[in-house]
């Protein structure tokens, strides 16, 4: 083992200079960084927002509301596909009552060719191997159509997908600094804004689902029944929060007139009479000629501008909108109309989010506990080193040496990882400062043994490192297995210790047993000492 | 120059003749531990019960029945102030707005921030935490499955490399020093809150626990392939006592920077230092009279055949571990 052969030590004082390089990066402003090449890595360790200051939100969607929207779109496009064509197949009316579309069949003849008509609405679930739509026919004239779980997972992960999309564009639509959005496990987003303090603006802008509708207004229901909720066939009661005529309520023909997914473009802006705040919209070149040809064909007749299910205003069509281009003015403030903006231009949240765990930390305790972190790391370490010196002499001079290439190996390896370093993570530091001097102890304790019991130096060393070598690997693996166990469990705070803790597990190994290992054998060589003071 | 050795060579203390002695005091501590437990129960944090965590820090120590009387006035439920570390510091928990809307939170923390400094100028919140109900259950199941799954997985793995009463032994011990813990926290729960940090820093104890317990553990399989006649007993006070210089110099250096990082290292890790702290105690006090003693109980000697076996798998390691 005392053979350490030059191409050995070479390498291993290369690796840990090339590591070492790589934990510099971090502590050097960015200011300083940026101006050298692109091709130079740098990597940088991030700061979580416990020490940088900042929001982090956990958003959870609500998939009812998924499942019971595909529900009615499916309940249309039945209604469609059996109208389609030159046979149309008469059915009676179509329920979605406990989660299923079902439907009676006039004519019993045309069983067969309804089923055939329906298996062309449903798809393959992903991989899975189901459709996402279940067909059944019950009592030979009832046709039940359900959604399969397959279907219902492949729906809302993909909504997911999309919703993690709209909620990026929407916080970057706000200008903020290297925000995290991570989609995490099913259902749920997280959005972590370092620097933002008043997290109100971003929840009421991701609050939007921004869906926005063009529908043509009902003139023929009643007010009294409107107020009870109760719509003329084909019709259906939204709130109108800023009816002029005074009612909270209005009745909209069900079927849309034109949706949002074809914009382009949406602005604040003023209106041009009033100067009041309103978004303008532009659609895109399909959009536009949809508009044009709907407005054409119901000049006078009101719309109503719907923005998630709630009436914005319901102008009159006085003429033809041909341009492709519209604004909406209802009872906006120059925030709430940018906001808006903001929401259609980002796209239109497939799935409604809710915010259901949040925190923000000041960037004033962030820079505390940095400063408190690095005074206790520092502390811990001169503390730790004078002990090892005092207590092995030469032998913990060279432990030392190994916990100080251990901190900047840890650093070293976070940075490439792109790992975020937390208030725990730094307690992790400072906890890997103890103990990896513990695989130290263990080899210098079994030296000394070992020349008490006779063996010479070079015996006595070659031992020590033997036989604590296999109790340093068992004790790693446990050590391993509760670190592993946090990084999978654990959440925000926790994660981040036990990232340190793991890399540092790994790094230790290396520090503190090859390198003091190689450091010793080099003196051996040299100095060949009949006894060794330890 | 002189080195220093904090336990002398050759030291032999009987550990184990006071193992019975060490069992009904580590019982007594134990149920008293549970016992506090349920009596007291703990101080648990937002992350596991839900509601609103504000931090506010004050320019100067602030008399905690004003600003108790002056929350209350806000009429925003059920206040629980507690000073931090830092003086200056309080956290004010508040059970969750009722409201459904998302912003909520934001508006009930700023009339809590506003409030407080009409009457305290200067005074700004620092840190706020909102967790719903549904998001605090799992972390609870989280934290529990996390620990459970740390002691069965190196109570396994303990079972795995050496004989079945190690496994055993192990994971008594970690119950022990997790329970210890939880005693601890709820006998200080006026000073200490119990949240997600506390469950990294158990889960660490029980790391630290086990490499105390794997040394010594390590040491009695070699003695027991050394000595093939020596009495069990002896055996173990022989490896207790072989691994004490290394199992008190280790403590003693965590310990010097675990007492560096709750003298200096800020409030916020204030808790989880000091539950790593009694831990370093609590598991080498284990690793010693609980889980040592206890192999005694359960039956391990050094039989021939269990020798064999152990001696070959050392051997494999052994190659594997030294290229």
């Amino acid at each position: 083992m005392l053979d350490f052969p030059r191409w050995k030590v070479t390498s291993i004082l290369v690796a840990i200079f090339v590591l070492i390089a790589f934990a510099i990066p971090s502590f050097v402003p960015e200011s300083r960084t940026a101006g050298l090449p692109h091709w130079l890595p740098q990597p940088r360790i991030n700061l979580g927002l416990d020490l940088a200051g900042g929001s982090y939100l956990l958003l959870e969607a609500d998939t009812n509301e998924l499942v019971t929207s595909r529900i009615e779109k499916m309940r249309d496009e039945v209604a469609t596909e059996m109208k389609r064509g030159t046979a149309p197949i008469d059915i009676g009316d179509i329920s979605t009552r406990d989660g299923k579309i079902s439907f009676l069949l006039r004519d019993v003849t045309k069983v067969d060719a309804a089923r055939e008509r329906l298996q062309t609405l449903t798809n393959g679930a992903g991989l899975t191997g189901q459709r996402d739509w279940d067909i059944a026919v019950i009592d030979s004239s009832r046709f039940v159509v359900s959604p399969t779980d397959a279907g219902i997972n492949q729906a809302v992960n993909q909504a997911m997908d999309d919703a993690t999309d709209v909620v990026r564009r929407r916080i970057d639509e706000l200008g903020t600094r290297e925000p995290t959005i991570i989609r995490q496990g099913k259902t749920r987003i997280v959005v972590q804004v370092p620097g933002l303090q008043n997290p109100q603006a971003l929840k009421e802008l991701l609050g939007k689902t921004a869906k926005l509708e063009f529908k043509l207004v009902d003139q023929t229901a009643d007010p009294a029944q409107m107020l009870k909720g109760i719509a003329p066939l084909g019709s259906q009661i939204l709130p109108y929060p800023g009816n002029p005529a005074g009612l909270p309520v209005i009745a909209v023909k069900r079927s849309v007139m034109i949706s949002g997914d074809q914009l382009t473009d949406a602005r604040q802006g003023y209106d041009p009479t009033s100067n009041a705040p309103d978004v303008s919209i532009k659609f895109n070149s399909q959009g536009g000629r949809k508009f044009a040809q709907v407005t054409q064909a119901n000049v006078n007749k009101p719309f109503a501008i719907i923005v998630d299910n709630s009436v914005i205003s319901a102008p009159n069509i006085n003429e033809p909108i041909l341009g492709g281009s519209a604004s909406i003015s209802g009872s906006f403030t120059v925030d709430s109309a940018n906001q808006l903006a903001i929401a259609l231009r980002s796209g239109k949240l497939p799935i409604t989010l809710k915010v259901i765990a949040e925190s923000t930390v000041s960037p004033e305790l962030g820079k505390d506990s940095i400063h408190a972190g690095i005074l206790a790391s520092a502390i811990a370490a001169i503390a730790v080193i004078v002990f090892m010196f005092v207590t092995y002499g030469r032998f913990g001079v060279y432990a030392n040496l190994a916990v100080i290439i251990n901190v900047f190996v840890i650093l070293a390896v976070m940075a490439m990882l792109n790992a975020t370093l937390t208030l725990p993570g730094i307690a992790g530091f400072v906890l890997t400062i103890g103990t990896a001097v513990d695989a130290n102890v263990l080899i210098n304790e079994r030296i000394r043994e070992e020349r008490r019991r006779g063996r010479n130096v070079t015996q006595a060393v070659e031992l020590g490192y033997k036989e604590a070598s296999r109790t340093i690997f068992e004790a790693n693996v446990t050590h391993a297995i509760s670190g592993l166990i946090m990084l999978m469990m654990g959440s925000g705070p926790v994660k981040g210790f036990a990232v340190v803790l793991l890399i540092g597990i790994c790094t230790s190994v290396f520090t503190a047993v090859v390198f003091t290992r190689m450091m010793i054998a080099i003196w051996l060589r040299k100095a060949r000492p009949a006894d060794i003071n330890i | 120059m002189r080195l220093l050795k904090l336990v002398p060579d050759n030291t032999n203390i009987g550990f184990v003749r006071l193992r019975f002695w060490a069992f009904g005091l580590t019982a007594f501590l134990t149920v008293l531990a549970i016992g506090l437990v349920f009596a007291r129960g703990l101080n648990m944090g937002v992350d596991f019960v839900g509601g609103v965590m504000i931090e506010e820090k004050f320019t100067s120590p602030p008399p905690l029945d004003k600003l108790r009387t002056v929350v209350d006035a806000l009429g925003v439920g059920d206040a629980s102030l507690q000073q931090l570390g830092d003086a200056n510091s309080v956290s004010i928990r508040l059970p969750a707005p009722q409201s459904t809307d998302d912003a909520a939170t934001n508006k009930l923390v700023k009339q809590v921030e506003v409030g407080i400094a009409k009457q305290f100028p200067g005074a700004v919140s620092t840190h706020y935490d909102t967790v719903s109900g549904k998001v605090s259950g799992e972390l609870v199941r989280n934290g529990i499955l996390a620990v459970v799954l740390a002691v069965l997985g190196i109570g396994l793995f303990a079972i795995f490399r050496f004989e079945w009463q190690f496994g055993v032994s192990t994971v008594v011990a970690i119950m022990h020093d997790v329970l210890m813990t939880l005693g601890f926290f709820a006998l200080f729960r006026e000073y200490l809150e119990f949240d997600l940090n506390i469950v990294a820093a158990v889960l660490t104890i029980i790391g630290y626990s086990i490499n105390d317990k794997i040394v010594i553990d390590d040491r009695i399989r070699e003695n027991m392939r050394r000595y093939r006649k020596m009495d069990m007993r002896e055996i173990i006070d022989l490896s207790v006592n072989e691994t004490l210089p290394r199992t008190v110099m280790t403590s003693l250096t965590i310990l010097l920077a675990l007492v560096a990082l709750i003298l200096f290292g800020g409030h916020v890790l204030r808790g989880f230092t000091a539950a790593m702290i009694l831990g370093i105690f609590v598991g080498t006090y284990s690793s010693i009279y609980v889980s040592s003693s206890l192999l005694i109980t359960l039956g391990l000697r050094p039989e021939p055949e269990v020798e064999e076996k152990s001696k070959s798998r050392a051997e494999r390691v052994r190659a594997k571990d030294l290229p």
